[in-house]
């Protein structure tokens, strides 16, 4: 006798386990219990679990009866002719679905030649084994396992076409890549997907160094692919302006603000605003300037009563403006209403990005690189048939030994030279040494390498250049984004320390640790001057050490002490000074015994 | 008493130079003898640093940058068979934050000339110093409250194991127990006690399980293993350096442990000092880094410089800083801030941090050599002035 569960609750005995399975699974086949119902015999707790509930994985697999697949090769041509389609195998009781539960009592086996009478199910493909991402990978099946791992992340990052109606979305820092195109070297994958997945494009590429450009996962760009529009990108960001309801019956303004308006920014910043207050569409702007021109109310009602009083407009300044450091032309202004029913401006800014200096690029097979160089075709080697290579790819990424990614790159060789599409996927696509005779008979060596000249003095390299093409993704990952410098700018109030971080232009920490390579070096003064920008001079009282007040009356600073008592200025970090005040909010009263740097005998 | 501590400072540092000069000795290269004075002296002043050199940081770099390697690997562990001793970064942490009790305390025994050749000898020696407490060689007890006797039957097997008879047990246990009369018997041994109180009984009975009856107490598990020069070495778990340095068949010359507060009870702080340096360079040889002997020197000699063990830790040494500020930039700042506020403390500013702080020259490298002027007219007091300086 063993319990019964179904979804986990307790639901009653069955006297003979086994046959009771065995007959629910046959039943399931036969469609008279649901499909989805997944079964499974626990011995040693000597219980039956049913799982009828909602979101179990599950995966599908050929049931194999007495040794031999119910699938048979008659059904495959019925399936290639499209005489019957998936839906039929399931529920003809050819193919099911098992869950994590089910799985544990069945015996699969990979290959059909392997099947034996203990055999309860068949896989469909070894190519099961990957996730989406990962069975994209060409030829995967040749890589170490971590390659796969990093080449499936690559694609996730790749710049794509991630949606066909991408002109009526509003969506965050989204790259859509200019003229996707269709691996020359696809997976099975890619056709159960058909065009939705393009995220890059083919590129030839010559395993290659040149002038260390491309050391290091360096990767060298030919000029005139990038004119010819080589990943290229259009960058899209939205803003929005929600035109706000306040208590009291206050309502946010659009238009062009007063410039008695607090937080006014510059004249030049409004210059694009129309009398509406709204920027119009295809209008360039660059960071800063302002898009949607907006005021609200003060935020405290205190605040409120001081406009009756003075009857100064104190009305905020809050217009929408373009991130700093980035431009764009706007593509979209959208008026609209917003949830709670205020009128809203949703505005889309368009940049057209090419690929440049310090661009992220990927092949499929976790081989990423950053432009390091950007060649003039002039100076690009080219083969005896003319070819010039789009990208130069540094030989010692090879010892990261991607073998599928030379694979992919005879196989599309092949294919562009044949005008065909291969088949890589992994373990069941085309043969890589079948791929290479094709080469042979196409008059190339077998091996994928070619006599390549250097595009600079014509004279021909010593050794035979790997050539071949390569998808390749532009990864999200992009300068524009991210470069930043300052040598002086903003600080923050209190402590008048650098601001942090590219969106508030701020400065470069020079930290602890970095502070200790100059203390180890002795270089003293220059460990002064780092640190000294923010350098404060503070009157001190000479006998009683306490901080001096300014007296505005007779235009000096004035002991608290003691009015008789003569100051001497000090100069001392702000932040020490900052220190000493927060002291003093920690009721310690610090004190400074001062001394003359160079009489030493003057003052005491 | 100041004469006599100058002394015994001078006496210390030529100690140190005749260990320095040993050092280079090593270091020497092929077919040139440490006769020769000259070259000696020329070597030794080469190894000296130039006044205002930072070595605190550069030591601290040399010991920070394989420590962050370190993190990376994960062979943190190593032993013989089953005795798992901590190491690696764990360890170096250990050592350097002073912990009164090593996560895996362990020793290693040296024995003398006729027993580390002879696998049996060793064994038998180990077996007498692995701790014994009666609960191990026991099979039964039997309490009976009428009599107020309990009853303890032994194992033989277990004895025979560990060297041990009934009559060992029996005098060991008369020994410790005073309150109560023993009476041995052919396998066992029955303890009656002298008034019969319940309580007592059983109080007993729980205080018998955990009496020693032989061996070295702390010490619970040990292991003879053959070193590199085929003799035997006895390493244990558990460290208890006094009691082992009795045993007669023990060379305690070359006897280790890693528990440093026992080396300091019972050899001294300089054993302790040795010791420290020993065990880091240990660590980081095994890990495969390579780190300058002198850069672990100064810690060890910072971390036991008056004569206690003191981590690198805001309770060891980084509380015994002069400056305020530069303890308050080290962890726990507030705490630092109002206890120096409560006490009135003066910083004179002389040190490195402070002056980081107060944004002036840091009194190091560059910043080390000061200018000083004769002018006509003024005499130089030069005393004078230094004293005050240093009083500020």
């Amino acid at each position: 006798m063993a319990y019964v569960f179904i979804d986990g609750v307790l639901k009653g005995t069955v006297k003979s386990p086994e046959s009771f399975v065995s007959k629910l699974i046959d039943q399931r086949r036969s469609g008279k219990v649901s499909k989805n119902l997944n079964i499974q015999y626990r011995e040693n707790e000597n219980i039956v679990q049913i799982q009828l509930d909602k979101n179990r994985l599950r995966r599908p697999l050929i049931i194999v009866k007495n040794g031999k697949s119910l699938l048979t090769e008659n059904h495959l041509k019925q399936l290639k002719e499209n005489k019957i389609t998936w839906s039929d195998l399931i529920k003809n009781g050819l193919v099911e679905e098992l869950d994590a539960l089910e799985e544990e009592s069945a015996i699969i086996t990979m290959y059909e030649k392997d099947l034996k009478n203990k055999h309860t199910h068949l896989e469909i493909d070894p190519l099961i084994i990957f996730g989406m991402n990962t069975s994209m990978i060409p030829f995967a099946g040749f890589n170490q396992s971590t390659r796969l791992l990093r080449g499936q992340k690559n694609h996730k990052q790749g710049a794509g076409l991630y949606t066909l109606n991408y002109l009526n979305r509003l969506d965050t820092n989204v790259n859509i890549l200019h003229y996707t195109q269709k691996p020359l070297v696809k997976t099975f994958t890619h056709d159960l997907y058909g065009d939705s997945v393009a995220g890059g494009q083919n590129v030839v590429i010559a395993i290659l160094n040149h002038e260390g450009f491309n050391m290091s996962d360096g990767v060298v760009v030919n000029r005139a692919s990038i004119d010819r529009g080589l990943a290229r990108v259009s960058h899209y960001r939205p803003y929005s302006a929600e035109r706000l309801r306040y208590s009291g019956g206050q309502l946010d303004e659009i238009k062009v603000p007063d410039k008695e308006v607090q937080g006014y920014s510059i004249e030049a910043d409004y210059k694009h605003l129309d009398t509406d207050g709204l920027i119009s569409p295809e209008t360039h702007v660059t960071g800063g300037e302002v898009l949607v021109g907006k005021t609200s109310p003060p935020r405290f009602l205190s605040r409120q009563l001081e406009t009756f009083s003075t009857a100064a407009n104190i009305t905020k300044d809050t217009s929408i403006k373009v991130k700093y450091a980035e431009r764009g032309t706007v593509s979209k202004v959208l008026l609209t209403e917003s949830k709670d029913g205020n009128p809203l401006v949703n505005i889309e800014v368009r940049d057209t990005r090419p690929i440049g200096i310090g661009d992220k690029v990927s092949s499929r097979h976790g081989q990423k690189g950053v432009i390091g160089y950007i060649e003039e075709p002039q100076n690009m080697p080219f083969s005896s048939s003319g070819t010039v290579p789009d990208i130069l790819f540094s030989p010692f990424g090879m010892r990261r030994m991607t073998v599928s990614q030379l694979i992919e790159s005879i196989g599309g060789k092949v294919g562009a030279l044949n005008g065909r599409l291969i088949d890589g996927t992994p373990f069941s696509g085309e043969d890589s040494r079948d791929l290479r005779k094709e080469l042979e008979d196409l008059g190339f060596l077998e091996n994928g390498t070619e006599t390549l000249y250097d595009g600079r003095t014509g004279k021909a390299y010593e050794a035979k250049i790997f050539v071949g093409n390569i998808f390749y993704l532009r990864l999200k990952h992009q300068v524009a984004d991210k470069i930043q410098s300052r040598a002086r700018g903003r600080v923050q109030l209190l402590t008048r320390q650098p601001t942090a971080g590219k969106a508030m232009e701020g400065g470069l920490r020079f930290g602890d640790m970095e502070k200790d390579t100059l203390i180890a070096h002795g270089s003293s003064l220059l460990l002064k001057e780092r640190f000294s920008s923010d350098r404060e001079i503070v009157s001190i009282g000479d006998r009683s050490g306490d901080i001096a007040e300014y007296d505005g009356y007779t235009d000096k600073f004035v002991s608290v002490v003691d009015p008789k008592e003569t100051i001497s200025k000090v100069e001392m970090a702000y932040g020490f000074k900052l220190l000493l005040e927060q002291l003093k909010s920690l009721g310690i009263n610090p004190k400074l015994n001062l001394k003359d740097k160079f009489n030493q005998r003057k003052k005491q | 008493m100041l004469m006599f501590q100058n002394q015994i400072r001078e006496e210390y540092y030529e100690n140190r130079m005749a260990q320095n000069l040993n050092w280079i000795r090593k270091k020497l290269p092929e077919g040139i003898k440490f006769k020769d004075e000259k070259l000696a002296k020329e070597r030794y002043s080469k190894i000296q640093l130039d006044p205002g050199e930072a070595i605190g940081v550069i030591s601290a770099q040399s010991v920070g940058e394989p420590g962050t390697q370190m993190t990376m690997r994960s062979f943190h562990f190593a032993g013989v068979a089953e005795l798992n001793v901590t190491l690696g970064l764990p360890r170096i942490i250990e050592v350097l934050d002073a912990r009164k009790i090593p996560s895996t305390p362990t020793m290693h025994i040296f024995l003398k000339s006729p027993y580390n050749k002879d696998k049996n000898k060793a064994d038998k020696i180990a077996q007498q110093i692995k701790q014994t407490v009666l609960e191990d060689v026991t099979n039964q007890y039997s309490v009976d409250l009428a009599r107020g006797e309990i009853n303890i039957l032994f194992d033989k097997d277990e004895l025979k194991r560990r060297s041990l008879n009934l009559n060992k047990v029996y005098e060991q246990l008369s020994d410790q127990i005073k309150s109560a009369d023993l009476k041995k018997k052919t396998a066992s041994i029955s303890i009656i006690l002298k008034d019969k109180d319940i309580k007592k009984l059983y109080k007993l009975k729980e205080k018998l399980r955990n009496i020693i009856i032989s061996g070295v107490s702390g010490i619970t598990d040990v292991l003879a293993y053959k070193n590199e020069t085929d003799e035997f070495i006895i390493q244990t778990f558990g460290s208890n350096l006094r009691d082992v340095a009795e045993i007669k068949e023990v060379d305690f010359a070359r006897t280790k442990t890693n528990n440093f507060y026992e080396i300091e009870s019972v050899l001294g702080i300089e054993a302790v000092r040795e010791a420290v340096l020993r065990e880091v360079m240990h660590i980081l040889d095994q890990e495969g880094m390579t780190v300058d002997e002198r850069h672990i020197s100064l810690i060890s000699d910072l971390m036991t410089r008056d004569g206690r063990i003191k981590g690198i830790t805001r309770h060891g040494i980084t509380k015994e800083k002069e400056s305020v500020l530069a303890r308050a930039a080290f962890e726990i700042p507030l705490t630092h801030l109002v206890d120096a506020a409560v006490s009135g403390e003066k910083d004179n500013l002389v040190s490195i941090v402070e002056n980081v702080m107060i944004n002036q020259p840091v009194p190091i490298g560059t910043g080390l050599p000061e200018l000083f002027v004769k002018m006509d007219g003024v005499k130089p007091k030069p005393s004078k002035t230094t004293k005050k300086k240093a009083k500020k």
